[in-house]
């Protein structure tokens, strides 16, 4: 069974968070989950991938598929009764596991569609597995060509262009303003729960102070010990104008808490220095004409989503290309698979050296003329022998190698060796 | 022979600035690295094609090549060249690639166009200052068409932003905070160009007609193009006139800078007139 490959996973689309939580694999679990498939007679190659969404287990089979036995060693090696997360699993053979495989390393499969990290988690997943031992000639392949198909999906498709949620679409839009946000300061306003996530992703964006400012103080003090920020009161938001430059306002005032004026004064003392509003309470707390003052940006809650939902338009047809980069790189694949097997690797050996017997014979016949038909039929066939005797020790070597774990390598190295795969397109 | 081959080499370099265009036009629709890179190296080689072509023109015609409206143009064309590539090495603000390639091109053609008449190397137009004077001068003027180029682009970026159309050029271009910068640096390189660019044409004008002003109309305009650029910085300064206000300032700025290069020469007359005949 040598191009079976079969992966089983759990991730974001079928098991709940916390089951991902008791799925997930630590470094050291990974470890030894490699030694495991490593040492496993019954598995040629393997490879463990984990993150906060996906857990997924990728092999070759030596016998059989080995499903039952794989999803046995999970649930020993966490814990777990299988009952408790089989409902959970996707199970790929052959070219779906393949195809599963490229889509992650591309970020189609993310919860956030597009996001870059994952590549880097599978770049290093698969360093593991090689410095491990654990994966081999199928597995390296299939894991470039993971890694190129992304590289692709990324250059050649906006999928990762567009912001499809509110806080991201706000944080682009302060990229936009600011060419650095990691010296500019955030202030919130009002402590509630939107406050606290859009400064998560902000945090990820690493600003360089928070300030909370709300009505109760002390909500406000423990948001901001949360994040490391420094809490106002909530009287104080004009003078604090001065010097932040993103105000991020849900509270849940009827009036507006910052006006025209007001705004237009703490703009003289912070000397014009841009600033951007984002207001995300309804109804809104920061009033919309203040986007008419020079250099002051207001973006409410309904502005975000009009982005979010064009982005998130734009974003399908990106997709559309994406997959079918995907697909092109799953036929690749498949073709050198198939090309790996022992068969047409003698025949393509033969033809070659056929080839090149072939045409050394007819440009040296060309230039004599006084030989005989028969002789000409003589020379032909002595180069044809001499031909497939030295071919003939190689093929025997790889019709029985006497390594039982691992023909492919020898296959690999045989077709490097002669020069027989297809080239593949750039 | 010097004289055709100058001619020849400002044909191809026009050529290639042409290419370029075409080049920084298709990456302004795919925005891929690639394209950008190959457009920006068409446009060094056309801008060295271009320095050479001056050069070979400078020899055949013993001292610098302004002796006519075409060889001022190209003159003026070559040291923008060499700005962009300044800035584009020192702050890579790929879009200005499009600005710079299509001003490049456009004032190229004109230079192969208009006729260019050989003129008779005059004597007064020789020496240390005049040469100091001359090329700070269209050095200070190449930097602040930049300056005017990141202020439109600056516009463009800024109505985007604050009318919430995510139109064609969101995403192409990048953050008002960066093209401020980008625009902030060309000004102030070209106004402590023309600063000495003036003061070297002062000390020429002492040395060969005897005083320093003479109240010729380019010398008004200059200076008062001087003057604008640095109320511009003064009020940058202190009353934090930037982003908008400073993009606005800047194309009108080099809008003054053309008038007084072509302009007054042209409609005006006064003592620069020959290099712009």
């Amino acid at each position: 069974m040598i191009n079976s490959i079969i992966l089983i996973g759990a991730n974001h689309k079928t098991a709940p968070v916390e089951l991902r939580e008791k799925l997930s694999f630590t470094t050291d679990e990974i470890l030894d989950a490699l030694d495991h498939l490593k040492d496993d007679p019954n598995i040629r190659e393997g490879l463990v991938f984990s993150t906060c969404n996906r857990t997924e287990i990728i092999y070759i089979p030596e016998t059989g598929d080995q499903i039952e036995e794989v999803i046995q060693f999970i649930s020993q090696h966490k814990n777990l009764g299988v009952s408790e997360f089989r409902s959970a699993l996707y199970v790929y053979k052959g070219d779906k596991a393949i195809r599963h495989m490229f889509q992650v390393a591309a970020s189609l499969d993310s919860m956030m569609v597009g996001e870059p990290q994952i590549l880097g988690q599978i770049k290093k997943a698969y360093k593991t597995a090689v410095e491990k031992g654990a994966s081999g000639v199928l597995l390296n392949r299939m894991m470039h060509k993971a890694f190129s198909v992304a590289k692709r999906v990324r250059k050649e498709t906006g999928i990762g262009d567009n912001a499809v949620s509110i806080s991201y679409a706000a944080i682009e839009l302060a990229n936009k303003i600011f060419s650095d946000l990691s010296a500019k300061s955030v202030m919130l306003l009002g402590a509630g729960e939107m406050a606290e996530l859009a400064v998560e992703h902000l945090i990820s964006n690493n600003v360089k102070e928070i300030i909370v400012a709300n009505r109760t103080f002390k909500n406000a003090h423990d948001l901001a010990q949360k994040f490391n920020g420094k809490a106002v009161q909530f009287e104080e938001r004009e003078a604090a104008l001065k010097d932040v430059d993103i105000i991020i306002s849900s509270t849940g005032a009827t009036e507006y808490v910052l006006t025209v004026d007001q705004v237009k004064r703490a703009m003289k003392k912070r000397h014009h220095n841009t600033i951007f509003f984002i207001d995300i309470a309804v109804p809104r707390d920061i009033d919309p004409k203040i986007n008419g003052i020079s250099n002051a940006y207001v973006y409410d809650i309904d502005d975000l989503k009009n982005i979010v939902e064009s982005n998130i338009q734009q974003r399908e047809q990106e997709t559309i290309k994406a997959d079918r980069f995907v697909e092109e790189a799953v036929v690749t694949f498949r073709k050198w698979l198939d090309s790996l097997a022992l068969v047409p690797t003698i025949k393509a050996i033969n033809d070659k050296m056929t080839n090149i017997v072939d045409m050394e014979f007819n440009k040296t016949l060309s230039s004599l003329n006084h030989l005989s038909e028969s002789d000409i039929e003589a020379v032909r066939r002595m180069t044809r022998a001499i031909a497939s005797r030295t071919i003939h020790d190689p093929i025997r070597f790889l019709r029985n190698t006497g390594d039982h774990r691992d023909d492919s390598l020898y296959l690999n190295v045989t077709r490097q060796l002669f020069d027989l795969d297809i080239p593949e397109k750039k | 022979m010097g004289y055709q081959s100058a001619n020849i080499m400002l044909q191809v370099s026009c050529l290639l600035y042409f290419f370029s265009m075409a080049g920084y036009l298709f990456f302004l629709f795919n925005q891929k690295e690639k394209t950008q890179k190959r457009s920006f190296y068409l446009l060094a080689s056309a801008v060295l094609v271009h320095l050479a072509g001056v050069v070979v023109a400078g020899i055949a015609t013993r001292g610098l090549p302004i002796h006519n409206l075409v060889q001022s143009l190209s003159m003026a064309a070559l040291a923008f060249g060499c700005m962009f590539l300044y800035f584009q090495y020192k702050f890579n603000l790929k879009i200005l690639g499009v600005f710079a390639s299509i001003l490049l091109s456009f004032l190229m053609l004109a230079v192969i166009l208009i006729p260019d008449t050989p003129v008779e190397a005059s004597k007064i137009l020789k020496g240390f200052w005049l040469y100091s004077h001359i090329l700070l001068v269209f050095a200070g003027d190449a930097a602040l068409a930049l300056a005017c180029g990141a202020g439109i682009l600056y516009l463009l970026q800024e109505k985007a932003i604050k009318t919430k159309t995510q139109g064609f050029f969101f995403k192409r271009l990048p953050s008002l905070d960066f093209l401020d910068d980008v625009s902030y640096a060309c000004i102030t390189t070209g106004f402590a160009l023309l600063t000495f660019g003036l003061i070297t044409g002062f000390i020429y004008a002492k040395t060969i007609w005897g005083r320093f002003w003479s109240w010729d109309l380019k010398e008004v305009f200059s200076v008062g193009t001087w003057l604008v650029y640095a109320a511009l910085l003064h009020f940058r300064f202190y009353s934090g006139w930037r982003g908008r206000k400073s993009a606005i300032m800047t194309i009108l700025g080099f809008m003054i800078i053309v008038f007084t290069f072509l302009g007054v020469n042209i409609l005006l007359g006064g003592h620069h007139q020959e290099f712009t005949k």
